[in-house]
């Protein structure tokens, strides 16, 4: 297990004409304690899948740098588990095959199958190991690629929306299922997501992201006792807080997207607050 | 069988004016003596297959290295990448002419007119797999410390092989049809042996011949593509009813 350190990370796109700039965010440091449950939360652009890519090493940051433990991030590497939102298994190899993938490199083939089935086990689906991902359901799926993450052993976990494309039933039975492997194997754990009740459940830490220009707005610890209920009246009231505050966010994403129409009567009526309150009486 | 039915009536009918009207009968005659009886069809069909499995192996081998180099550098792509394309468009056997001076009438003017005859289209669909390739499995695999080659082997190729598997087909059916063209310019084969029998005014041979031809594309699509493309569809998860 190690500490991830975000250290003054600034990250800009070139728009389209190639001269001027596209700040996503800027000067954004962030530490996770070792053994760290922490969730990035925030509305759509705010740049907080785009801050795990720096930290997996898939993205490299414009300015500044990511550090696991004392190594700066220079790069993907085993040492850091990725499970994207789509579970990105191979098609051509079965479940198996698909964990073991992730170990080739560093084990011979016994080995590896022993280490698969193992964490294969973790994520119960012991009964699969020879099916191919298309005969798995989504959330089968996304098991698969959080054993396979888990497989290397990595120091830490980043998941970057997960759960985002499966449906209800399913996500809860995985939040479970996260908890329990985040308990017994005390990983670091980045967790990116748009979903507060999510992020309230599982984090000890969750960091809210606000858009234009991209930072972080605030940092809210969550001390509740785990497993936390989503009806208690502590759960329900940092539920609110936390929406207070971003939805004013999300009211500056859709201004933003909608132009002028976000002043029309239907769109106030939707997403209007007080500043636009009587317009359109 | 209503088919063959009514071209033998019509044989019957003609065969009075004319002795060049093919009969079914006949042909298949022919085909029988051809292949069992004086073997030669026996000996231009082994020479034709032998010509057409090397020069389609190669075909593959050749655009399958040239696909890859296509799909994975930026650079190759933008230089010959086009080329290519100018290429596929000039049908094969319009090399015949060239490749005759260059082999000196020998067997390597076939071989180069069938070889090129299938290596666009194997060239071209290996690119466009390894082009298509989801970038999501690129950097998942990135992030299990896979780099480069072993991107390239391990994730791009096998990604690609049911594009591969189409590029192949391809490759096969415009070889294929460059051997045929070829031969009846060149020397020996099946389309050598259909030149003769017409020279001979032997129409009966010349069905027989063709329905060899036809025979073997029928067994190549539906005995060996189809079969392979069903098991490698069903197991990328692509078949629509799998």
């Amino acid at each position: 297990m190690e500490s991830v350190t975000i250290k003054n990370v600034e990250k800009t796109f070139p728009n389209r004409d190639n001269k001027t700039f596209f700040t996503v965010f800027k000067d954004i440091s962030l530490d996770i304690k070792e053994g760290e449950f922490v969730s990035l939360l925030g509305p759509s652009g705010c740049g907080k899948s785009t801050l795990l890519n720096i930290v997996a090493g898939l993205d490299k940051p414009t300015s500044g740098a990511a550090y696991v433990g004392e190594t700066k991030i220079s790069g993907p590497g085993s040492d850091r588990g990725v499970v994207f939102q789509e579970a990105a298994l191979m098609p051509w190899l079965n479940v198996i095959e698909n964990v073991m993938f992730a170990l080739k490199k560093t084990m011979d083939k016994a080995t590896a199958k022993k280490h698969a089935e193992k964490y294969l086990k973790l994520v119960h689906l012991s009964k699969f190991l020879h099916s191919y991902p298309h005969e798995l359901s989504g959330g089968m799926k996304q098991r698969v690629a959080i054993a396979r993450a888990l497989s290397m052993d990595p120091k830490v976990l980043l998941m970057d929306e997960p759960f985002g494309a499966l449906d209800e039933q399913t996500r809860m039975m995985l939040h479970k299922e996260v908890q329990f492997i985040w308990e017994q194997t005390k990983k670091t754990i980045l967790f990116v997501t748009h979903n507060i009740r999510e992020s309230i459940l599982l984090s000890d830490r969750i960091v809210l992201m606000g858009t234009r220009p991209g930072g972080i707005i605030k940092i809210f610890p969550v001390d509740l006792p785990r497993p936390r209920i989503p009806s208690s009246p502590e759960f329900i009231q940092l539920e609110e807080d936390i929406m207070s505050i971003l939805g004013g966010e999300i009211e500056k994403v859709m201004r933003e997207e909608m132009g002028d129409d976000f002043n029309s009567k239907k769109a106030s009526l939707l997403y209007g607050t007080d500043s636009n309150m009587g317009n359109h009486i | 069988m209503v088919l063959i039915a009514i071209w033998e009536i019509i044989y019957r009918i003609y065969s009075k004016d004319t002795t060049l009207f093919p009969s079914p009968l006949g042909s298949v005659q022919q085909l029988y003596i051809g292949l069992f009886d004086t073997g030669i069809l026996a000996t231009a069909l082994g020479e034709s297959m032998q010509r057409i499995i090397i020069g389609f192996s190669m075909a593959v081998i050749i655009g399958g290295i040239l696909g890859v180099l296509l799909g994975v550098s930026k650079l190759a792509d933008e230089t010959l990448g086009s080329l290519v394309i100018a290429l596929q468009s000039v049908p094969s056997i319009v090399w015949l002419p060239i490749a005759l001076v260059v082999f000196q009438g020998g067997p390597g003017a076939i071989y180069f007119v069938v070889i090129l005859g299938g290596t666009w289209a194997m060239t071209l669909n290996i690119r466009m797999g390894i082009k298509n390739v989801s970038p999501i499995l690129i950097r998942a695999a990135k992030t299990m410390g896979y780099k480069n080659t072993e991107l390239v082997w391990r994730v791009m190729l096998p990604a690609s092989i049911p594009s591969a598997l189409t590029g192949a087909r391809l490759a096969w059916a415009f070889g294929w049809r460059a051997l045929m063209a070829a031969e009846l310019i060149g020397r020996g084969g099946l389309g050598r042996t259909l030149m003769d029998a017409r020279d001979f005014f032997n129409m009966d041979l010349v069905v027989a011949i063709m329905i060899i031809i036809s025979v073997i594309g029928l067994i190549v699509e539906y005995l060996i593509f189809s079969k392979i493309e069903k098991k490698v569809l069903s197991r990328w998860g692509l078949a629509k009813n799998a």
